[in-house]
């Protein structure tokens, strides 16, 4: 066994033992408890777990890597997966955990009707299901370099540690655990940042180093025939038009998608809901102000390692990874351009392997090439079992209980019926990443987009507009989905179907903020055609204005 | 004739007058509306919009557009949601609807 290979069944098997003992400790019996953890976590615990859910093997794995070769249009996931927060916290978060239920879709049920109530509980199960096969998919990766696995085996390992304390400790569990998660992944995230800055800048503090070394990069990146790091819409085909929409898309996801919105359910107050918001942004904003860092200096790293490199004198990190099919060379004489995609340079490298690989190509000692494994693990750990909390409740809550059992189901039962949707989603999770579909990983990025274009405006309109009622939300919703589904099978080849030119330069990934407002305009119309929505669905509105009801003494004051 | 309807409707209403409601929820649209304001500017303004102008000012190694496009957009997020759930506490506690455990402390 190597060094490495040590360090990194070291810290797996030390994460790993901490993630199960506290499933361990904190297991359920409720169904209060499975699907919101009795309502009674922590506000700042409560963050940590919003964060760890939040940030995937994508954001961990990905993230560094896509900002490394997109340069200054990286800004789109950036700005894209954090600012969303802003609208989650001013917009739905407190309204949502005032009404207080279990499910994005029981909301949705409440507020419209049952129709739309399935419609949602369809689209939470199939966007929290591209979601988690990616992260299987994630999580073997890491296995695959760091401990020579079968990335098949890989897969099945992570699902396993996944159930054990997904089944056994529902929303409690998971949320305690994601809050280990958080720790391990942010602490493998920093410590091989704040050492490459100290190598690179000698100043500890990435965000810093970062403005100093723009200009060498820029130098460097034109040698290899890229586009200098720092030029505006270089990265994207779509230039300025495009980064706009790309970036509300993912906006207006986040603040629509139901994994995220779940968490805010689990706080004790509406007061705990905004400060969970806070608390989850500024533990999100640690990795995300540091990933152009790291992006930046890896692919300093790497280009100069690259420089004057021929075949026969490689840096020494390459040859691992070119094993495990991450690194592609095609040539046999000096490397003279890098880039990210298959056959278009000397020296292919992959977007997924940058920050993994980036202790190694800053030749960073095993024990912390050990740790990021560890933290990318905690990442792809931590966002599985919260999508398959969704997946188990709108399956078991929404559908069964609700619609199929019609509330008549004993808290026994509920439980089994939880549990088993639990297991179900697992066992289908390991099967797609152990053979994933060609579409998943495109799908993943469209999620978003469809989030947008879907649920934000019926959630947004049926918090602030009384009116909006059950048959506008139903054409609005199915507008958004109809509009952006079809313009992404329109660009891409999904389903055998043919590619077409982006219109106005609008990519796929652009297209949700205009479903979105469709969205918007036809739940107007159509709700003021018709007839709006009883008083007592009104009522229901008006009430999860304030957060609690008002004190004598203060209203005398007022 | 305004001032008459007024009291008219306060004079029937129910001992918990409903005029409150309609103050609180204006000063939360408010606040809601400066603050979505500043993001907007802040991220879509100078990240997207102006990044171009901006990018010709150098602070720190920075082009000021890039750095507003990876980096001050997101530290605004974090302050902006930080102020909005600090002011409604305020705002919360002005008009009585702050959420009490049984001895009046804050939960």
């Amino acid at each position: 066994m190597t060094g490495l290979e040590f360090w990194t069944y070291f810290f797996l098997i030390l994460t790993f033992g901490i993630y199960i003992f506290i499933a361990w400790r904190s297991r359920v019996k409720e169904t209060k408890e499975f699907y919101v953890a009795s309502q009674g976590v922590p506000t700042i615990a409560n963050g940590a777990a919003v964060a760890a859910d939040w940030m995937s093997a994508a954001s961990f794995i990905g993230m560094a890597g896509m900002i490394a070769f997109l340069g200054s249009d990286g800004s789109v996931y950036l700005m894209g997966w954090t600012g969303g927060y802003v609208l989650l916290a001013l917009l739905l978060a407190p309204y949502l955990r005032k009404w207080g239920k279990f499910t994005v879709p029981e909301f949705v049920g409440d507020r419209y009707n049952d129709t739309v109530r399935v419609v949602a509980a369809i689209c939470a199960i199939v966007i929290s299901f591209t979601y988690v096969v990616g992260q299987m998919t994630g999580g073997g990766v890491v296995f695959a370099r760091f401990l020579g696995l079968d990335p098949q085996w890989a897969v099945v390992a992570c699902a396993a540690v996944i159930f054990f304390y997904a089944v056994l400790g529902g929303m409690k569990g998971i949320t305690y655990t994601q809050v280990a998660q958080y720790v391990v992944l942010i602490t493998a995230y920093l410590i091989p940042a704040v050492a490459v800055s100290q190598h690179l800048g000698n100043f500890p503090i990435p965000q810093v180093t970062y403005g100093r070394i723009l200009e060498e990069l820029d130098g460097l990146r034109t040698d290899f025939g890229l586009h200098e790091f720092t030029d505006a819409f270089a990265g994207r085909a779509g230039g300025q038009l495009d980064v706009f929409l790309v970036t509300l898309s993912l906006m207006l996801g986040t603040a629509g998608l139901p994994h995220v919105i779940i968490r805010f359910y689990t706080t004790k107050t509406v007061r705990g809901a905004r400060f969970s918001a806070f608390w989850a942004l500024f533990f999100i904003s640690l990795l995300y102000l540091t990933a152009p860092a790291v992006g930046a200096f890896t692919k300093l790293n790497l280009l100069q390692g690259a420089q004057g490199s021929t075949e026969d004198d490689l840096p020494a990190w390459i040859a691992p990874w070119q094993e495990a099919g991450s690194v592609e060379l095609n040539t046999t004489g000096e490397i003279t351009s890098v880039s990210n995609v298959p056959g278009e340079a000397d020296l292919v490298v992959s977007n997924d392997i940058l920050v993994l690989a980036s202790p190694e190509i800053s030749g960073l000692p095993a024990p912390i090439v050990g740790l990021m494994a560890a933290g990318g693990m905690a990442a792809a750990l931590s966002t599985a079992a919260g999508l398959l909390l969704v997946i188990s409740s709108a399956a078991s809550h929404d559908i069964y209980f609700r619609m199929i059992a019609k509330e008549k189901a004993s808290e026994a039962r509920q439980m089994n019926v939880g549990r088993i949707a639990m297991a179900v989603a697992v066992v289908i999770a390991i099967l797609a990443g152990l053979n994933p579909p060609a579409f998943v990983a495109q799908v993943v990025a469209f999620a978003f987009g469809l989030a947008a274009s879907t649920f934000f405006p019926i959630l947004m309109l049926g918090i602030f507009w009384k009116k909006a009622n059950a048959t506008g939300a139903a054409a609005g919703m199915l507008t958004g989905l109809i509009f952006s589904g079809g313009y992404m099978i329109y660009t891409l080849e999904l389903f055998g179907t043919p590619a077409n030119d982006h219109i106005l330069g609008i990519s796929p990934e652009g297209i949700g903020p205009i479903g979105a407002l469709l969205n918007f305009v036809i739940t107007i119309v159509i709700s003021n055609l018709t007839r709006p929505p009883s008083e007592e669905v009104q009522e229901m509105v008006e009430s999860i204005r304030y957060p609690a009801k008002q004190q004598l003494e203060a209203a005398g004051k007022e | 004739m305004s001032d008459v309807a007024h009291e008219n409707s306060s004079s029937d209403a129910p001992p918990e007058d409903n005029g409150w409601r309609q103050r609180y929820w204006k000063k939360n649209l408010r606040l809601m509306i400066v603050l979505l304001a500043i993001w907007f500017t802040v991220s879509f303004g100078f990240g997207i919009l102006l990044i171009e102008p901006l990018n010709n000012i150098v602070i720190l190694g920075f082009p000021l557009g890039l750095w507003f496009a990876q980096q001050g957009s997101i530290y605004t997020f974090v302050i902006l949601i930080l102020v909005y759930a600090l002011w409604m506490d305020r705002i919360d506690d002005e008009f009585g609807v702050s959420e009490r455990d049984k001895n009046g402390g804050r939960q």
